[in-house]
């Protein structure tokens, strides 16, 4: 079993053909393309090929092995680990999202940055080794262990379940968003395609066909996420590092944001901005009158041109306007509010790129401060509690393993997020300093290509026929696709970004649907419902219950939830109140005791979701109630600190834990070979 | 008390102070460049304002360090108080 010095060098032959193989495939593209090969040919050719490659590697590695099933044997090496961490890591929402929410928040978005990164040392100091060398299959075995019976596993179950499940269906909505925007297929036979592709790598072979895929996926993300920023980097300044290079562009951009402010046709749209939201608050106040008299406009407006005998375009664009106004006063409140906060938006400048904690006055100055470090804290902790992050480490051969492992991690998710604020800097500088101020008609042809799907805007408001930054709007999922067309690339490139997407949002779905599989067929059924089952049993239930949930997560997606990306943000709230703190002391503090643990763990997510549900306009809450004016994304940060105290004191005031758990506390702290006779034994 | 008991609560204790420092530094470049990111945003560290380039890139290497660091050290101590396998 410990051959791993042979299988080390066996697998890195195996992904270095396969590189090759993938660039070779991206080369012949890229000539049919010149060829003449049309875009949607090459989308789903990559599309496709991709599928197609994670699929046989999913087939490759089937088992019906416990171990291999739920732990890929544990002789996963750590850098290979590491890669698969990285993959199963980056979502949909960080390979996509990211650059865009960069664009837009500047400073602000770096909280992303710095939190999705800063969970891993928190990952290596105080979980990963000590799980590694408790070596069981779920976190909730972990829960189940330490705090003594059914209770915390089953507290342990129902959080992981409710944070994986909003994820992975994020996760299979990011997969037909791919396909239907990039790709060109319908959303919905997106999202079984991407169910099809997510089901062939985790069916047959769990885990160990899972990390082999993500080990395959990483690999395709990454390059798809460094190509396009390398060579606009190499265009604009001449040096092919993205990274080291975009301090310089950051400046220049400074410079071209105060000059663009300072522009008064520039100022004169945001008046006229700030004229319509005025014109919006009027109507609202109005209601119903102003409808019914916008209405009769309308009417009179489509009559006058037909009696005029005006062109049919014009004739149908009226009766079009007049088909779309709104049908009921509340409908009218409703729509009128949004375009009166989207006037409001563009009337006032961005903040400067690099502004810390932008604000009118000192007090929201320091309001966006607290929820810049909140927000950040959340996202760390959350990272240290996510289970299907933490069972990666179940899966290296040794302790120390688990600790390099980590390392590797880190390093390979590094390489992503330390290049995406370069992206949004190399975008905004190439459309603050190209694409304003040119003429509305010769713009590129992307805008009208993406204006076609929605994700790009142009609205020449005061009528100049010179674009605006005010008149421009980019939806946040275009900034990454931007690029490659910024810097004049051919559309294979951005065919390999869209397959690179698909990657990072697969490899995240086929990871957290085994945590959730996992956790109910090996926790819920085989720990409390039937400890006799057999070996053959467990894995027909875990392959059932796998099917299930994969379909239940895409017939969720496929109904387009509006709450869903609240929903992911909230993730790591409930995960890092619900298992961080409970995890930490299980290891570090040997009086924790069962119920300690489970009260701590039912009040921190209890504060969480009440802050939540209190706060977040979603659930009728308002963030007047708000403590500290943060915001619900980070309600986490009341969560964790409630889960320590509470575990502390209930702890304190019952009877210490056994004799036996007070020695399995010694024993995962020490990293000693007696690690492997006990997996052994508990595999059986 | 045995001998492998005195040296394993050595072990443990020798893990503790250095996850505790190593957490030290965790903290405080994870929130400090955060807090103070205005007043720092005036001083230009190759090219870019310190409080941008903490948060962008300069947190991140420090926490590759950490967890590096970490893996040397825990080794080494694995070795020191002979707890050590090679894989």
């Amino acid at each position: 079993m410990s051959t791993t010095p042979a299988l080390f060098r066996r697998l890195g032959r195996y992904y270095i053909l396969y590189v090759a193989g993938f660039v070779s495939l991206v080369g012949l593209l890229a000539v049919a393309e010149q060829l003449g090969l049309s875009p949607r040919w090459i989308g789903q050719i990559f599309l496709f090929a991709t599928i197609a490659i994670y699929a046989s590697i999913g087939v490759m590695s089937r088992t019906s092995d416990v171990s291999e099933y739920y732990v890929a044997g544990r002789r996963v090496p750590a850098l290979f680990n590491g890669m698969a961490t990285a993959a199963d890591w980056m979502s949909a929402a960080s390979f996509i999202g990211l650059a865009g929410t960069l664009y837009y928040s500047g400073f602000e978005g770096l909280a992303f940055v710095t939190g999705w990164t800063g969970g891993y040392v928190l990952v290596a100091l105080l979980l990963a080794p000590f799980l590694r060398k408790f070596g069981q299959f779920t976190i909730p075995d972990f829960l189940g262990a330490r705090y003594e019976g059914h209770f915390a596993r089953v507290v342990g179950v129902f959080a992981g379940v409710l944070a994986s499940f909003v994820y992975v269906v994020a996760q299979i909505y990011g997969v037909g968003l791919i396909t239907s925007r990039f790709i060109g297929i319908e959303f919905e036979i997106g999202v079984f395609v991407g169910l099809a592709g997510i089901l062939v790598c985790s069916f047959l072979g769990g885990m160990r066909a899972v990390t082999w895929t993500q080990v395959a996926q990483y690999l395709i993300l990454i390059i798809a996420y460094l190509v396009p920023v390398t060579i606009l980097s190499y265009k604009v300044t001449g040096v092919p590092v993205p990274q080291v290079m975009y301090g310089k562009v950051l400046q220049d951009l400074g410079v071209k944001e105060l000059e663009l402010f300072s522009e008064p046709r520039e100022n004169e749209v945001r008046a006229q901005y700030r004229y319509r939201a005025e014109e919006y608050a009027r109507k609202i106040a109005d209601l119903p009158d102003s409808l019914a008299a916008e209405r009769i406009g309308q009417v009179q407006r489509v009559t006058e041109l037909r009696t005029q005998g005006a062109p049919a375009r014009d004739i149908s664009a009226a009766e079009r306007t007049l088909r779309d106004l709104p049908r009921t006063p509340d409908e009218a409140r409703l729509k009128w509010e949004r375009g009166r906060q989207d006037s409001l938006t563009r009337a006032v400048h961005p903040a400067p790129h690099a502004e810390a904690h932008p604000g009118a006055d000192q007090a929201s100055r320091d309001s966006v401060r607290n929820n810049f470090i909140a927000l950040t804290f959340v996202l760390m902790v959350g990272t240290a509690a996510l289970p299907h992050i933490l069972v990666r480490y179940y899966t290296t051969p040794s302790v120390s393993a688990a600790r390099r492992s980590v390392f590797w991690s880190l390093f390979f998710i590094f390489l992503l997020y330390v290049t995406a604020p370069a992206y949004a800097v190399f975008a905004k500088w190439e459309v603050y300093s190209n694409l304003v101020g040119s003429n509305i008609g010769t713009l590129p042809h992307w805008v009208a290509s993406w204006g076609r799907v929605g994700l790009v805007k142009v609205e020449d408001i005061n009528g100049d026929g010179i674009l605006q930054l005010a008149e421009l709007t980019l939806n946040s999922d275009v900034i990454l696709l931007l690029v490659p067309e910024i810097a004049g690339l051919p559309y294979v490139v951005s065919g390999l970004v869209a397959a690179g997407g698909l990657a990072a949002a697969l490899s995240t779905a086929d990871g957290l649907l085994l945590t959730i599989s996992h956790s109910l067929s090996h926790d819920l059924y085989y720990k409390m419902v039937n400890p006799q089952a057999s070996t053959q049993r467990r894995l027909v239930i875990t392959k059932s219950q796998l099917l299930v949930v994969a379909v239940v997560a895409a017939w969720v997606a496929s109904l387009r939830p509006d709450s869903i990306l609240l929903m992911v943000g909230l993730a790591f709230s409930i995960a890092a109140s619900a298992f961080f703190p409970a995890l930490v002391l299980g290891i570090f503090w040997r009086r924790a005791n069962k119920w300690g643990a489970v009260a701590g763990m039912i009040a921190g997510l209890g504060i969480t979701l009440y802050y939540i549900v209190r706060t977040h306009p979603f659930f009728g809450g308002n963030m007047g109630d708000a403590w500290l004016d943060i915001h619900p994304i980070s309600s986490g940060v009341f969560g964790v600190p409630v889960g320590f105290v509470v575990i502390a004191i209930v702890s304190l005031l019952t009877p210490p834990p056994s004799a036996e758990v007070q020695a399995l506390v010694d024993y995962v702290r020490l990293p000693d070979r007696a690690g492997r006779m006990r997996e052994a034994e508990n595999s059986l | 008390m045995s001998d492998t008991a005195a040296r394993q609560q050595a072990y443990w204790r020798a893990t503790l102070r250095l996850t505790g420092v190593l957490l030290l530094v965790w903290a405080s470049v994870s929130f400090l460049p955060g807090w103070f990111a205005d007043e720092m945003n005036s001083v230009i560290f190759l090219g870019w304002p310190l409080g941008f380039y903490m948060a962008a890139q300069g947190a991140l290497i420090v926490f590759l360090l950490i967890v590096w660091l970490y893996d040397r050290w825990m080794t080494r101590l694995e070795r020191r108080y002979g707890m050590y396998n090679e894989d």
